[in-house]
């Protein structure tokens, strides 16, 4: 009963002894990478959560500005959430503008990532140069490219607003959808085009129905890339917004004053958005393989 | 008599391998000098070659023979950079793949991973906007003749090797093409559903009696399955006709050597005399060959050969039966394969002869280290043109 009186138990467990630290030290080895994950999650996820929680925030006093000291729950700001008017307009604005600006980037992009992989010199020539000035699209400091543009357009006298600003997001979105589709596009099987072919597809068909449909959650990530640089994009936007001023603009400008809590109420809400569209793409691109 | 059947033999052979004037009602797909090239090299040179209707018809090489490229052709993948193809008389070289009457089983079968199996194999008749029902009904119909029912929503990725070159195959077939090309549809799958295969392709295609291109570097698959076959080496044919012909009438060297195995001893015509050839060989042995089975009477260099399962062994000093060429030598290696004994023999003048026995039982079993008499009959001889100084034997071994 007692391990005293039992004297092979008592033997066991010295023997177990050595062991049993060794399983110590690797169950601490196994904890380092959870707890390092975690952490990660906890600094990434942190400042949003923050964001959603102030969006639930009481305002005291009479303007209904961001105070950042918590003063109860509300929801209040969601049930008035069109009440800033430059605000909504802002946002609606920037919304049609991501749309756009998706759409565009994302069907430019996708037939430049066909191209770039299918075809090669002597047939495309300016191959080595595309994909210089995509790396350049890519690594060239925004603010520089945003002044650039500036300059571009009043010295073209074109008048700043939804068109140039279609303009620069398209631009700067092209080059994140290619290099997306193109690495979708890495392990393409040209067989499976030759096939097409060879039971009666054009080649319009057979891209629509064999190439598209199998790059589709590159082209997907792709699009949501665009749209996720666009709707958050200020730098560019600043310069060229002109009248038609986007949601990142607004808030910007209203820093300066107070910021209305609504401001807390969009950005829950395209974060859960982008979280959905996020687990959309998974799921699909996990179907179709 | 033997003479008579070499000549029949000859006769054939060359039908097969001139494009004459008769022939060319029956053919199906002809090439006419038809020229490849990638870069520097050749893939396919000068290629002239004609299929007949409902012949299936092998392209047999090792790998980089041209074989591929020129289904490719046949295809509409590659544009060859030279000569004219003609598929039922029409010239369909500068015509796009999607606009042939001919359909391909890839080596890689090529399903598309995005559809199940009924829309693979319907993909070809929704092209040609066929009517639903009709589609329901020759999807199925071909599902059943590959021995696949029920598999229709099944997707490519859950079939095995083996159900998915059926797949691809039904896919090719539903559209009734005038033409099937196949490019190393087997090299996927393993030897017993090779074997399986091989027989079950043969039955769908005297089914359907479609003209089928097989392309292979399998010489036995090649044999087995073809009612003709063409040898492909460095872009040219180095043989073509019947299984049978181009086996007992190896017209070069490579041929001898890829299809089967040969014993190929180097010699010089001496003498031509009685229909009889007699070439010297470099022992100082006289090997008499029928004229009929010397493609070249005027070179004299030549390679005299006999394939292995057609020499007898016989024991030291026994005299050569009339009408038998004989050699002396000494067992090197006997192995037992079970159906038979392989031995190598080395010549007096030492050159190493593989003979091929079949186990009968009562036969002369010599071992080894024993010398031995090699005999085999006159009209098993033959003798093809030596291959170039700069082509290595070693090359011939494909992939």
């Amino acid at each position: 009963m007692s391990v005293l009186g039992d004297p092979q138990a008592s033997t066991a467990t010295v023997q177990a002894a050595p062991p049993s630290a060794h399983k110590r030290r690797r169950h601490w080895g196994r904890a380092v990478l959870p707890t390092y994950s975690w952490l990660v999650i906890a600094y990434l996820v942190f400042p949003i959560a923050i964001m959603i929680m102030y969006s639930f925030n009481k305002v005291v006093g009479g303007q209904p500005l961001v105070s950042f000291s918590w003063n109860g729950f509300t929801t209040e700001w969601y049930q008035k959430w069109s009440s800033v008017p430059g605000l909504t307009s802002a946002f609606w604005l920037s919304i049609r503008l991501a749309v756009v600006a998706t759409i565009v980037a994302t069907i430019l992009g996708t037939l430049l990532a066909v191209a770039l992989v299918r075809y090669h010199p002597p047939r495309f020539r300016g191959k080595t140069v595309v994909e210089q000035v995509l790396f350049l699209n890519i690594a060239a400091p925004e603010i520089v490219m945003g002044a650039s543009l500036l300059g571009l357009f009043v010295t073209l006298n074109i008048n700043r607003g939804f068109l140039t600003l279609v303009l620069a997001h398209v631009m700067f979105s092209i080059a994140y959808v290619t290099v997306t589709v193109r690495a979708r596009m890495a392990g393409f099987d040209r067989a499976l085009e030759e096939a097409a072919y060879d039971l009666g597809a054009t080649p319009l068909v057979t891209f629509m129905r064999v190439t598209l449909p199998l790059i589709m959650p590159g082209v997907l990530a792709g699009a949501l890339m665009a749209f996720a640089l666009s709707i958050d994009d200020f730098v560019t936007s600043n310069f060229l917004s002109g009248t038609s001023v986007p949601f990142p603009v607004w808030v910007y400008g209203a820093t300066r004053v107070g910021i209305p809590p609504q401001v807390f109420v969009f950005g829950a809400a395209i974060f859960t958005v982008g979280i959905g569209f996020a687990v959309l793409s998974i799921v699909i691109s996990k179907k179709k393989v | 008599m033997s003479g008579q059947s070499a000549l029949r033999d000859e006769s054939e052979l060359n039908s097969g391998r001139v494009a004459t004037a008769d022939t060319s009602k029956t053919a199906d797909v002809r090439f006419e000098h038809v020229t490849k090239r990638f870069g520097d090299a050749n893939a396919v040179d000068d290629l002239n070659l004609e299929v007949r209707a409902g012949e299936f018809f092998s392209l047999l090489g090792p790998s980089g023979c041209g074989k591929t490229t020129s289904l490719r052709m046949l295809g509409g993948f590659e544009e060859p950079t030279a000569g004219r193809i003609f598929i039922g008389g029409q010239d369909v070289t500068d015509l796009a793949p999607y606009r042939r009457n001919v359909n391909t089983v890839f080596q890689s079968y090529a399903l598309f991973p995005h559809l199940d199996v009924f829309e693979n194999v319907a993909f070809g008749l929704r092209r040609q906007h066929v009517a639903k029902v009709e589609v329901k009904r020759r999807v199925g119909e071909m599902l059943e003749m590959v021995d696949l029912p029920n598999f229709e929503r099944r997707q490519p990725s859950q079939l095995s090797g083996g159900q998915q070159q059926r797949v691809a195959l039904a896919r090719a077939l539903v559209n009734q093409p005038r033409l099937l090309l196949l490019d190393e549809p087997m090299s996927a799958l393993d030897a017993k559903l090779r074997r399986q295969m091989q027989v079950e392709l043969k039955r769908i295609q005297s089914q359907v009696g479609i003209t089928f291109i097989y392309v292979t570097h399998d010489q036995e698959e090649a044999m087995t399955m073809s009612d003709r076959l063409a040898v492909m080496w460095h872009g040219k044919i180095e043989g073509m006709g019947s299984p049978k012909d181009v086996y007992d009438n190896p017209t070069s060297e490579f041929v001898a050597t890829f299809l089967g195995a040969s014993n190929l001893l180097s010699g010089e015509i001496v003498r031509t005399e009685g229909g009889m050839v007699s070439v010297a060989t470099s022992g100082g042995v006289e090997i008499r060959v029928p004229t009929s089975r010397v493609p070249d009477l005027n070179s004299s260099a030549v390679k005299v050969g006999v394939r292995p399962e057609k020499i007898d062994l016989a024991p030291e000093g026994s005299s050569p039966t009339a009408g038998c060429n004989s050699l002396r030598g000494r067992v090197r290696v006997s192995t037992f394969t079970g159906v038979g004994n392989q031995y190598i023999v080395e010549t007096e003048s030492g050159v190493e002869v593989t003979v091929y026995a079949q186990n009968l039982g009562s036969q002369f079993a010599p071992r080894s280290g024993d010398n031995v008499v090699l005999m085999w009959p006159e009209e098993h001889t033959f003798t093809v043109r030596p291959l170039g100084e700069k082509t290595e034997i070693n090359e011939l071994e494909g992939d």
